[in-house]
Protein backbone atom coordinates (compact mmCIF):
# COMPACT_ATOMS: atom_id res chain seq x y z
CA UNK A 1 0.00 0.00 0.00
CA UNK A 2 0.88 3.82 0.04
CA UNK A 3 2.95 4.92 2.80
CA UNK A 4 1.66 8.10 1.90
CA UNK A 5 -1.77 7.83 2.49
CA UNK A 6 -1.10 6.75 5.83
CA UNK A 7 0.95 10.05 6.58
CA UNK A 8 -1.67 12.08 5.82
CA UNK A 9 -4.46 9.96 7.83
CA UNK A 10 -1.99 10.06 10.71
CA UNK A 11 -0.90 13.78 10.60
CA UNK A 12 -4.70 14.49 9.73
CA UNK A 13 -5.64 12.65 13.71
CA UNK A 14 -2.72 15.09 15.04
CA UNK A 15 -4.42 18.61 13.23
CA UNK A 16 -7.40 17.25 14.44
CA UNK A 17 -6.47 16.83 17.85
CA UNK A 18 -4.92 20.66 18.08
CA UNK A 19 -7.52 22.58 16.34
CA UNK A 20 -10.82 20.56 18.58
CA UNK A 21 -9.00 21.20 22.03
CA UNK A 22 -9.45 24.60 21.42
CA UNK A 23 -12.93 24.79 20.78
CA UNK A 24 -14.49 26.16 23.96
CA UNK A 25 -17.38 24.04 25.53
CA UNK A 26 -20.01 27.05 24.80
CA UNK A 27 -20.04 25.46 20.91
CA UNK A 28 -19.76 21.89 21.15
CA UNK A 29 -22.86 21.11 20.11
CA UNK A 30 -22.26 23.31 16.67
CA UNK A 31 -18.91 21.86 16.37
CA UNK A 32 -20.55 18.51 16.51
CA UNK A 33 -23.18 19.24 13.78
CA UNK A 34 -20.34 21.04 11.99
CA UNK A 35 -17.96 18.32 11.73
CA UNK A 36 -20.53 16.15 11.07
CA UNK A 37 -21.10 17.61 7.87
CA UNK A 38 -17.98 17.77 6.81
CA UNK A 39 -17.65 13.58 7.35
CA UNK A 40 -21.01 13.70 5.06
CA UNK A 41 -17.03 14.51 2.38
CA UNK A 42 -18.34 10.89 1.95
CA UNK A 43 -20.53 12.39 -0.78
CA UNK A 44 -17.48 12.62 -3.25
CA UNK A 45 -16.88 8.82 -2.54
CA UNK A 46 -20.18 8.72 -3.51
CA UNK A 47 -20.06 10.29 -6.60
CA UNK A 48 -17.70 8.28 -7.70
CA UNK A 49 -19.63 5.23 -7.24
CA UNK A 50 -22.21 6.15 -9.05
CA UNK A 51 -21.05 4.49 -12.57
CA UNK A 52 -23.12 4.74 -15.65
CA UNK A 53 -24.26 1.17 -15.65
CA UNK A 54 -22.77 -0.40 -12.68
CA UNK A 55 -25.59 -2.55 -11.87
CA UNK A 56 -26.03 -2.82 -8.33
CA UNK A 57 -23.05 -0.97 -6.95
CA UNK A 58 -24.49 2.26 -8.69
CA UNK A 59 -27.71 1.99 -7.03
CA UNK A 60 -25.92 1.77 -3.99
CA UNK A 61 -23.61 5.17 -4.56
CA UNK A 62 -27.10 6.46 -5.67
CA UNK A 63 -28.96 5.83 -1.53
CA UNK A 64 -25.58 7.26 -0.78
CA UNK A 65 -25.66 10.42 -2.73
CA UNK A 66 -28.66 10.92 -0.78
CA UNK A 67 -27.73 10.33 2.48
CA UNK A 68 -24.54 12.48 2.59
CA UNK A 69 -25.88 15.07 0.97
CA UNK A 70 -28.31 14.77 3.74
CA UNK A 71 -25.84 15.06 6.36
CA UNK A 72 -24.07 17.87 4.21
CA UNK A 73 -27.33 20.39 3.67
CA UNK A 74 -28.80 19.46 6.80
CA UNK A 75 -25.46 19.70 9.25
CA UNK A 76 -24.20 23.17 7.84
CA UNK A 77 -27.54 24.41 8.01
CA UNK A 78 -28.24 23.46 11.08
CA UNK A 79 -25.03 24.62 12.23
CA UNK A 80 -25.37 28.12 11.09
CA UNK A 81 -29.10 28.10 12.12
CA UNK A 82 -27.61 27.45 15.88
CA UNK A 83 -24.11 30.02 15.69
CA UNK A 84 -26.63 33.06 14.34
CA UNK A 85 -28.33 32.57 18.04
CA UNK A 86 -24.85 33.12 19.84
CA UNK A 87 -24.53 36.77 20.38
CA UNK A 88 -22.83 39.29 22.64
CA UNK A 89 -24.28 41.83 25.09
CA UNK B 1 -2.68 13.72 -14.19
CA UNK B 2 -4.41 14.29 -10.56
CA UNK B 3 -5.77 17.71 -10.78
CA UNK B 4 -8.57 16.80 -8.34
CA UNK B 5 -6.09 16.37 -5.37
CA UNK B 6 -4.73 20.28 -5.21
CA UNK B 7 -8.61 20.87 -4.60
CA UNK B 8 -9.16 18.23 -2.33
CA UNK B 9 -6.30 19.95 -0.27
CA UNK B 10 -7.76 23.40 -0.74
CA UNK B 11 -10.61 21.62 0.76
CA UNK B 12 -9.03 19.96 3.69
CA UNK B 13 -7.44 23.14 3.82
CA UNK B 14 -11.06 25.44 4.04
CA UNK B 15 -12.17 22.62 6.68
CA UNK B 16 -9.25 23.20 9.43
CA UNK B 17 -9.64 26.96 9.12
CA UNK B 18 -13.42 26.70 9.69
CA UNK B 19 -13.24 24.57 12.65
CA UNK B 20 -9.92 26.61 14.24
CA UNK B 21 -12.62 30.04 14.07
CA UNK B 22 -14.91 27.65 15.66
CA UNK B 23 -12.53 28.22 19.13
CA UNK B 24 -14.37 31.68 19.21
CA UNK B 25 -18.34 32.39 19.14
CA UNK B 26 -17.46 35.93 16.93
CA UNK B 27 -15.79 34.23 14.28
CA UNK B 28 -18.00 30.52 14.61
CA UNK B 29 -20.49 31.62 11.87
CA UNK B 30 -18.05 32.40 9.18
CA UNK B 31 -16.18 29.18 9.86
CA UNK B 32 -19.06 27.28 9.45
CA UNK B 33 -19.36 29.13 5.98
CA UNK B 34 -15.47 28.12 5.09
CA UNK B 35 -16.24 24.24 5.94
CA UNK B 36 -19.13 24.61 3.51
CA UNK B 37 -17.13 26.44 1.13
CA UNK B 38 -14.91 23.64 1.31
CA UNK B 39 -17.71 20.65 0.77
CA UNK B 40 -18.41 22.82 -2.00
CA UNK B 41 -14.92 22.76 -3.78
CA UNK B 42 -14.51 19.05 -3.07
CA UNK B 43 -17.83 18.37 -4.82
CA UNK B 44 -17.58 20.11 -7.53
CA UNK B 45 -14.21 18.78 -8.29
CA UNK B 46 -14.94 15.61 -8.35
CA UNK B 47 -18.07 15.81 -10.41
CA UNK B 48 -15.86 17.80 -13.29
CA UNK B 49 -12.72 15.39 -13.06
CA UNK B 50 -14.86 11.80 -12.84
CA UNK B 51 -15.59 10.70 -15.48
CA UNK B 52 -18.32 7.23 -16.71
CA UNK B 53 -20.24 8.87 -13.65
CA UNK B 54 -24.09 9.04 -14.03
CA UNK B 55 -24.43 12.65 -13.12
CA UNK B 56 -28.54 12.59 -14.02
CA UNK B 57 -28.48 10.10 -11.15
CA UNK B 58 -25.99 12.13 -9.16
CA UNK B 59 -27.98 15.51 -9.48
CA UNK B 60 -31.25 13.36 -8.50
CA UNK B 61 -29.83 12.11 -5.47
CA UNK B 62 -28.46 15.49 -4.36
CA UNK B 63 -31.62 16.83 -4.85
CA UNK B 64 -33.51 14.72 -3.08
CA UNK B 65 -30.56 15.16 -0.36
CA UNK B 66 -30.98 18.57 -0.06
CA UNK B 67 -34.63 18.89 0.52
CA UNK B 68 -34.62 16.54 3.12
CA UNK B 69 -31.42 17.93 5.15
CA UNK B 70 -32.37 21.31 4.53
CA UNK B 71 -36.21 20.55 6.61
CA UNK B 72 -34.20 19.09 8.79
CA UNK B 73 -32.30 21.60 9.67
CA UNK B 74 -35.30 23.89 9.29
CA UNK B 75 -37.73 21.89 11.09
CA UNK B 76 -35.69 20.85 14.57
CA UNK B 77 -36.42 22.28 17.93
CA UNK B 78 -33.23 23.09 19.80
CA UNK B 79 -33.99 20.50 22.65
CA UNK B 80 -34.15 18.16 20.01
CA UNK B 81 -30.16 18.27 18.62
CA UNK B 82 -28.92 15.40 20.16
CA UNK B 83 -31.59 13.34 18.04
CA UNK B 84 -30.81 14.96 14.90
CA UNK B 85 -26.86 14.60 15.60
CA UNK B 86 -27.62 10.89 15.97
CA UNK B 87 -29.71 10.23 12.94
CA UNK B 88 -27.04 12.38 11.04
CA UNK B 89 -24.09 10.28 12.46
CA UNK B 90 -26.34 7.73 10.91
CA UNK B 91 -26.70 8.77 7.58
CA UNK B 92 -22.99 9.27 7.31
CA UNK B 93 -21.92 5.93 8.38
CA UNK B 94 -24.28 4.48 6.28
CA UNK B 95 -23.14 6.24 3.43
CA UNK B 96 -19.64 5.11 4.11
CA UNK B 97 -20.77 1.43 4.34
CA UNK B 98 -22.50 1.65 1.04
CA UNK B 99 -19.64 3.34 -0.99
CA UNK B 100 -17.77 0.51 0.19
CA UNK B 101 -19.91 -2.22 -0.74
CA UNK B 102 -20.47 -0.06 -4.10
CA UNK B 103 -16.55 -0.39 -4.36
CA UNK B 104 -16.59 -4.40 -3.73
CA UNK B 105 -19.11 -5.26 -6.37
CA UNK B 106 -17.70 -2.95 -8.65
CA UNK B 107 -14.12 -4.07 -8.92
CA UNK B 108 -12.88 -7.37 -9.59
CA UNK B 109 -10.44 -8.84 -8.66
CA UNK B 110 -9.99 -6.83 -5.09
CA UNK B 111 -6.31 -6.82 -3.35
CA UNK B 112 -6.16 -7.90 0.26
CA UNK B 113 -5.35 -4.51 1.55
CA UNK B 114 -8.38 -3.27 -0.53
CA UNK B 115 -10.85 -5.85 0.69
CA UNK B 116 -9.63 -5.12 4.24
CA UNK B 117 -10.18 -1.82 3.90
CA UNK B 118 -13.46 -2.52 2.56
CA UNK B 119 -14.32 -4.93 5.35
CA UNK B 120 -13.51 -2.10 8.04
CA UNK B 121 -15.76 0.49 6.25
CA UNK B 122 -18.41 -1.53 6.26
CA UNK B 123 -18.05 -2.70 9.86
CA UNK B 124 -17.54 0.81 11.22
CA UNK B 125 -20.39 2.25 9.05
CA UNK B 126 -22.72 -0.01 9.25
CA UNK B 127 -22.46 -0.33 13.25
CA UNK B 128 -22.64 3.67 13.31
CA UNK B 129 -25.56 3.28 11.15
CA UNK B 130 -27.60 1.03 13.25
CA UNK B 131 -26.54 2.23 16.71
CA UNK B 132 -27.34 5.50 15.34
CA UNK B 133 -31.09 4.85 15.11
CA UNK B 134 -31.32 3.39 18.45
CA UNK B 135 -29.89 6.17 20.36
CA UNK B 136 -32.17 8.14 18.14
CA UNK B 137 -35.17 5.55 19.23
CA UNK B 138 -33.91 6.43 22.68
CA UNK B 139 -33.70 9.90 22.53
CA UNK B 140 -37.17 10.58 20.91
CA UNK B 141 -38.93 8.14 23.33
CA UNK B 142 -39.29 5.55 21.01
CA UNK B 143 -37.08 3.08 22.55
CA UNK B 144 -37.33 2.82 26.15
CA UNK B 145 -34.94 5.25 27.75
CA UNK B 146 -33.97 1.83 29.97
CA UNK B 147 -30.81 0.19 29.35
CA UNK B 148 -32.21 -3.12 27.45
CA UNK B 149 -30.01 -6.15 29.02
CA UNK B 150 -30.35 -9.93 28.49
CA UNK B 151 -28.23 -12.73 30.02
CA UNK B 152 -25.24 -13.25 28.40
CA UNK B 153 -25.52 -10.72 26.65
CA UNK B 154 -21.54 -9.44 27.09
CA UNK B 155 -20.70 -13.31 25.68
CA UNK B 156 -23.07 -12.91 22.84
CA UNK B 157 -21.26 -9.37 21.97
CA UNK B 158 -18.08 -11.27 21.93
CA UNK B 159 -19.19 -14.36 20.07
CA UNK B 160 -20.65 -11.69 17.43
CA UNK B 161 -17.24 -9.54 17.48
CA UNK B 162 -15.36 -13.39 16.46
CA UNK B 163 -17.72 -14.39 13.91
CA UNK B 164 -17.37 -11.09 12.44
CA UNK B 165 -13.56 -11.58 12.33
CA UNK B 166 -14.02 -14.84 10.55
CA UNK B 167 -16.17 -13.73 8.02
CA UNK B 168 -14.10 -10.46 7.73
CA UNK B 169 -11.08 -12.62 6.84
CA UNK B 170 -12.93 -14.94 4.20
CA UNK B 171 -14.36 -11.76 2.65
CA UNK B 172 -10.86 -10.48 1.81
CA UNK B 173 -9.44 -14.34 1.07
CA UNK B 174 -12.70 -15.46 -1.17
CA UNK B 175 -14.64 -12.30 -1.90
CA UNK B 176 -16.10 -14.06 -4.88
CA UNK B 177 -18.20 -15.40 -2.35
CA UNK B 178 -20.63 -12.73 -1.48
CA UNK B 179 -22.06 -14.82 1.40
CA UNK B 180 -19.32 -13.48 2.96
CA UNK B 181 -19.63 -10.06 2.27
CA UNK B 182 -23.47 -10.12 3.38
CA UNK B 183 -22.22 -12.05 6.71
CA UNK B 184 -19.79 -9.15 7.22
CA UNK B 185 -23.00 -6.63 6.91
CA UNK B 186 -25.54 -8.76 9.00
CA UNK B 187 -23.39 -9.11 12.25
CA UNK B 188 -22.20 -5.35 11.47
CA UNK B 189 -25.53 -4.27 11.64
CA UNK B 190 -26.57 -6.45 14.59
CA UNK B 191 -23.75 -5.95 16.98
CA UNK B 192 -24.28 -1.72 16.06
CA UNK B 193 -27.68 -2.85 17.91
CA UNK B 194 -26.39 -5.19 21.31
CA UNK B 195 -24.03 -2.19 22.10
CA UNK B 196 -26.32 0.43 21.91
CA UNK B 197 -29.14 -0.48 23.62
CA UNK B 198 -27.88 -1.17 26.99
CA UNK B 199 -26.82 1.97 27.00
CA UNK B 200 -28.75 4.12 29.54
CA UNK B 201 -30.58 7.52 28.42
CA UNK B 202 -28.96 9.67 31.00
CA UNK B 203 -25.52 8.06 29.23
CA UNK B 204 -26.62 9.01 25.65
CA UNK B 205 -24.33 12.44 25.19
CA UNK B 206 -21.06 10.12 25.50
CA UNK B 207 -22.90 7.84 22.80
CA UNK B 208 -23.60 10.03 20.46
CA UNK B 209 -20.37 11.88 21.05
CA UNK B 210 -18.35 8.12 20.28
CA UNK B 211 -20.80 7.45 17.01
CA UNK B 212 -20.19 11.06 16.09
CA UNK B 213 -16.18 9.46 16.26
CA UNK B 214 -17.27 6.64 14.04
CA UNK B 215 -18.99 8.42 11.23
CA UNK B 216 -15.33 9.98 11.10
CA UNK B 217 -13.35 6.76 11.16
CA UNK B 218 -15.96 5.10 8.32
CA UNK B 219 -15.19 8.00 6.02
CA UNK B 220 -11.69 7.67 6.90
CA UNK B 221 -11.78 4.17 6.09
CA UNK B 222 -13.67 4.54 2.93
CA UNK B 223 -10.94 7.22 2.07
CA UNK B 224 -8.29 3.90 2.18
CA UNK B 225 -10.70 2.16 -0.31
CA UNK B 226 -11.06 4.91 -2.87
CA UNK B 227 -7.46 6.37 -1.79
CA UNK B 228 -8.59 9.71 -1.70
CA UNK B 229 -7.19 12.06 0.28
CA UNK B 230 -10.41 14.33 0.79
CA UNK B 231 -12.18 11.34 2.80
CA UNK B 232 -9.00 10.46 4.58
CA UNK B 233 -8.33 14.11 6.06
CA UNK B 234 -12.26 14.92 7.36
CA UNK B 235 -12.59 11.41 8.50
CA UNK B 236 -9.58 11.46 10.45
CA UNK B 237 -10.68 15.49 11.81
CA UNK B 238 -14.33 14.30 12.79
CA UNK B 239 -12.84 11.26 14.29
CA UNK B 240 -10.64 13.39 16.23
CA UNK B 241 -13.22 15.61 17.08
CA UNK B 242 -15.89 12.83 18.40
CA UNK B 243 -13.38 11.10 20.29
CA UNK B 244 -12.35 14.32 22.15
CA UNK B 245 -16.23 15.31 23.02
CA UNK B 246 -16.31 11.75 24.28
CA UNK B 247 -13.53 11.82 26.82
CA UNK B 248 -15.06 15.39 28.08
CA UNK B 249 -18.02 13.92 28.62
CA UNK B 250 -16.96 10.99 30.45
CA UNK B 251 -14.99 13.02 32.46
CA UNK B 252 -17.78 15.30 33.11
CA UNK B 253 -19.54 12.26 35.04
CA UNK B 254 -16.59 10.54 36.39
CA UNK B 255 -17.03 7.33 34.39
CA UNK B 256 -14.71 5.41 31.82
CA UNK B 257 -15.91 4.94 28.53
CA UNK B 258 -15.96 1.13 29.34
CA UNK B 259 -17.92 1.56 32.26
CA UNK B 260 -20.28 3.45 30.05
CA UNK B 261 -20.69 1.01 27.52
CA UNK B 262 -21.02 -2.18 29.56
CA UNK B 263 -21.92 -0.89 32.89
CA UNK B 264 -25.76 -0.51 31.51
CA UNK B 265 -26.10 2.27 34.46
CA UNK B 266 -29.49 3.55 34.99
CA UNK B 267 -30.60 0.11 35.40
CA UNK B 268 -33.43 -0.41 38.22
CA UNK B 269 -31.50 -1.65 41.17
CA UNK B 270 -32.91 -3.19 44.22
CA UNK B 271 -33.44 -0.41 46.44
CA UNK B 272 -30.24 0.38 48.85
CA UNK B 273 -30.94 -0.90 52.25
CA UNK B 274 -27.99 0.84 53.91
CA UNK B 275 -29.58 4.00 54.66
CA UNK B 276 -28.87 6.34 52.42
CA UNK B 277 -31.74 7.76 51.87
CA UNK B 278 -32.22 8.99 55.30
CA UNK B 279 -34.25 12.34 55.07
CA UNK B 280 -32.89 15.64 55.10
CA UNK B 281 -34.46 18.63 56.78
CA UNK B 282 -35.40 21.00 54.24
CA UNK B 283 -36.56 24.97 54.34
CA UNK B 284 -38.92 25.93 51.89
CA UNK B 285 -39.81 29.27 51.09
CA UNK B 286 -42.19 31.42 48.59
CA UNK B 287 -40.93 33.25 45.45
CA UNK B 288 -42.21 36.26 47.20
CA UNK B 289 -39.43 35.53 49.90
CA UNK B 290 -36.74 34.31 47.85
CA UNK B 291 -37.59 37.93 46.41
CA UNK B 292 -36.53 39.52 48.83
CA UNK B 293 -33.10 37.01 48.99
CA UNK B 294 -31.87 38.25 45.44
CA UNK B 295 -32.90 42.01 46.15
CA UNK B 296 -30.38 42.33 48.97
CA UNK B 297 -27.62 39.98 46.32
CA UNK B 298 -25.33 41.99 44.70
CA UNK B 299 -23.76 38.70 42.29
CA UNK B 300 -26.05 35.72 41.05
CA UNK B 301 -25.08 32.83 40.16
CA UNK B 302 -27.83 30.73 37.77
CA UNK B 303 -27.14 26.85 37.60
CA UNK B 304 -29.40 25.58 34.80
CA UNK B 305 -30.29 22.08 34.47
CA UNK B 306 -31.85 19.62 31.78
CA UNK B 307 -34.95 20.60 33.83
CA UNK B 308 -34.88 23.82 32.75
CA UNK B 309 -35.15 23.15 29.32
CA UNK B 310 -37.87 20.40 29.62
CA UNK B 311 -40.20 23.23 31.77
CA UNK B 312 -38.80 25.76 28.16
CA UNK B 313 -37.91 28.11 31.01
CA UNK B 314 -35.22 29.34 29.09
CA UNK B 315 -36.95 32.77 27.91
CA UNK B 316 -38.39 33.30 31.67
CA UNK B 317 -34.49 32.71 33.26
CA UNK B 318 -34.09 35.75 30.89
CA UNK B 319 -35.85 38.25 31.71
CA UNK B 320 -35.52 37.39 36.01
CA UNK B 321 -31.78 37.83 34.87
CA UNK B 322 -32.03 41.16 33.02
CA UNK B 323 -34.52 42.75 35.73
CA UNK B 324 -31.95 41.97 38.18
CA UNK B 325 -29.03 43.38 36.30
CA UNK B 326 -31.45 46.54 35.65
CA UNK B 327 -30.96 46.76 39.63
CA UNK B 328 -27.37 46.71 39.36
CA UNK B 329 -26.67 42.73 39.75
CA UNK B 330 -24.29 40.86 37.74
CA UNK B 331 -25.94 37.64 37.20
CA UNK B 332 -23.50 34.86 35.81
CA UNK B 333 -24.44 31.11 34.77
CA UNK B 334 -23.16 28.30 35.66
CA UNK B 335 -22.55 25.15 33.03
CA UNK B 336 -21.70 21.94 33.34
CA UNK B 337 -20.54 19.45 30.75
CA UNK B 338 -23.21 17.03 31.34
CA UNK B 339 -25.79 19.97 32.06
CA UNK B 340 -27.75 18.99 28.63
CA UNK B 341 -28.46 15.78 26.28
CA UNK B 342 -24.91 16.56 24.57
CA UNK B 343 -22.17 18.41 24.75
CA UNK B 344 -22.60 21.98 25.06
CA UNK B 345 -26.18 21.76 24.83
CA UNK B 346 -27.69 23.82 27.80
CA UNK B 347 -25.20 26.87 26.23
CA UNK B 348 -26.86 26.25 22.64
CA UNK B 349 -30.60 26.56 24.60
CA UNK B 350 -29.40 29.45 26.56
CA UNK B 351 -28.02 31.20 23.84
CA UNK B 352 -31.80 30.50 22.00
CA UNK B 353 -32.79 32.73 24.73
CA UNK B 354 -31.25 35.65 24.02
CA UNK B 355 -28.61 35.01 27.01
CA UNK B 356 -25.25 36.46 25.98
CA UNK B 357 -22.77 33.92 25.51
CA UNK B 358 -20.32 36.06 27.31
CA UNK B 359 -22.20 35.13 30.47
CA UNK B 360 -22.51 31.52 29.97
CA UNK B 361 -19.27 29.99 32.50
CA UNK B 362 -18.01 26.49 32.41
CA UNK B 363 -16.90 24.48 35.14
CA UNK B 364 -13.63 25.68 35.22
CA UNK B 365 -14.27 29.38 35.16
CA UNK B 366 -17.06 29.52 37.42
CA UNK B 367 -16.28 27.45 40.40
CA UNK B 368 -13.61 29.75 41.98
CA UNK B 369 -16.93 32.69 41.35
CA UNK B 370 -19.06 31.09 43.72
CA UNK B 371 -16.70 32.03 46.82
CA UNK B 372 -18.13 35.78 46.55
CA UNK B 373 -21.58 34.84 45.18
CA UNK B 374 -24.49 36.17 46.97
CA UNK B 375 -27.32 33.74 45.50
CA UNK B 376 -26.68 30.51 43.54
CA UNK B 377 -30.01 29.72 41.85
CA UNK B 378 -30.09 26.06 41.02
CA UNK B 379 -32.84 25.30 38.02
CA UNK B 380 -33.58 21.65 37.26
CA UNK B 381 -30.09 20.56 38.41
CA UNK B 382 -29.31 18.00 41.10
CA UNK B 383 -26.22 15.54 41.11
CA UNK B 384 -24.02 17.86 39.29
CA UNK B 385 -24.24 20.07 42.32
CA UNK B 386 -24.28 17.71 45.24
CA UNK B 387 -21.08 18.48 47.24
CA UNK B 388 -21.21 14.25 48.48
CA UNK B 389 -18.70 14.07 45.04
CA UNK B 390 -16.39 16.01 46.57
CA UNK B 391 -16.26 14.54 50.05
CA UNK B 392 -18.37 11.24 50.42
CA UNK B 393 -16.41 8.34 49.37
CA UNK B 394 -19.22 6.17 49.72
CA UNK B 395 -21.39 8.25 47.02
CA UNK B 396 -21.85 6.62 43.66
CA UNK B 397 -20.95 10.18 42.43
CA UNK B 398 -17.67 10.17 44.73
CA UNK B 399 -15.16 12.04 42.26
CA UNK B 400 -17.55 13.57 40.02
CA UNK B 401 -16.62 17.25 39.39
CA UNK B 402 -19.37 19.63 40.22
CA UNK B 403 -20.39 23.13 40.34
CA UNK B 404 -19.43 24.47 44.08
CA UNK B 405 -22.80 26.48 44.56
CA UNK B 406 -22.77 25.32 48.31
CA UNK B 407 -20.06 28.20 48.87
CA UNK B 408 -22.27 30.85 47.78
CA UNK B 409 -23.77 32.96 50.77
CA UNK B 410 -27.30 31.33 49.70
CA UNK B 411 -28.47 28.47 47.51
CA UNK B 412 -32.03 28.47 46.32
CA UNK B 413 -33.30 25.28 44.72
CA UNK B 414 -36.02 25.20 42.57
CA UNK B 415 -37.16 21.73 42.09
CA UNK B 416 -40.99 20.24 41.16
CA UNK B 417 -40.21 17.54 43.85
CA UNK B 418 -37.84 16.26 46.13
CA UNK B 419 -37.05 13.66 43.93
CA UNK B 420 -33.69 12.29 42.73
CA UNK B 421 -31.95 12.81 39.82
CA UNK B 422 -30.43 10.15 37.68
CA UNK B 423 -27.65 8.70 40.32
CA UNK B 424 -30.86 8.02 42.41
CA UNK B 425 -29.68 9.46 45.27
CA UNK B 426 -30.47 11.86 47.79
CA UNK B 427 -29.02 15.22 47.53
CA UNK B 428 -27.27 16.75 50.61
CA UNK B 429 -27.35 19.86 49.59
CA UNK B 430 -30.81 20.45 49.99
CA UNK B 431 -30.31 20.25 54.01
CA UNK B 432 -27.48 22.74 54.20
CA UNK B 433 -27.79 26.06 56.40
CA UNK B 434 -27.63 28.10 53.51
CA UNK B 435 -29.62 26.17 51.38
CA UNK B 436 -33.32 27.23 50.42
CA UNK B 437 -35.96 24.96 48.91
CA UNK B 438 -38.83 26.71 46.18
CA UNK B 439 -40.60 24.12 44.90
CA UNK B 440 -42.76 24.32 41.64
CA UNK B 441 -42.76 24.03 37.82
CA UNK B 442 -39.36 26.62 36.97
CA UNK B 443 -41.39 28.52 34.07
CA UNK B 444 -44.34 29.44 36.58
CA UNK B 445 -41.64 30.16 39.57
CA UNK B 446 -39.71 32.22 37.49
CA UNK B 447 -42.83 34.00 36.36
CA UNK B 448 -44.07 34.21 39.84
CA UNK B 449 -40.57 35.48 41.30
CA UNK B 450 -40.04 38.29 38.32
CA UNK B 451 -43.55 39.20 39.83
CA UNK B 452 -42.23 39.31 42.88
CA UNK B 453 -38.97 40.86 42.47
CA UNK B 454 -40.89 43.87 40.56
CA UNK B 455 -43.54 44.20 43.73
CA UNK B 456 -40.72 45.22 46.08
Amino acid sequence: MDINILTVFILAIFVGFEIITKVPPTLHTPLMSGSNAISGIAIVGAIISTKINGGVGTYLGLIAVIFATINVIGGFLVTDRMLKMFKRK
Amino acid sequence: MDYTNIFYVLASVLFILGIKKLSHPKTARNGNFLSALGMFVAIISTLIASDNIDLQMIMVGMIIGTVIGALFAQKVEMTQMPQMVAIFNGFGGSASALIAAAEFLNTVPISAFTGFTIVISIFVGTLTFTGSFIAFGKLQGFISGQPIVFPGQQVFNALLALALVVTGIYTVQIPSDINYFYGVIIISAILGITLTIPIGGADMPVVISLLNSYSGVAAAATGFVLMNNALIISGALVGASGLILTNIMCKGMNRSLANVIFGAVGLEQESTSDGSQKQVAIKSYSTEEAAMIFDAAEKVIVVPGYGLAVAQAQHAVREVAELLESKGKQVLYAIHPVAGRMPGHMNVLLAEANIPYEQLKDLDEINPEFEDCDVALVLGANDVVNPAARHDTSSPIHGMPILDVDKSRTVIINKRTMNTGFAGIQNELFGYDNSIMVFGDAKDMLQQLLKDIKEL
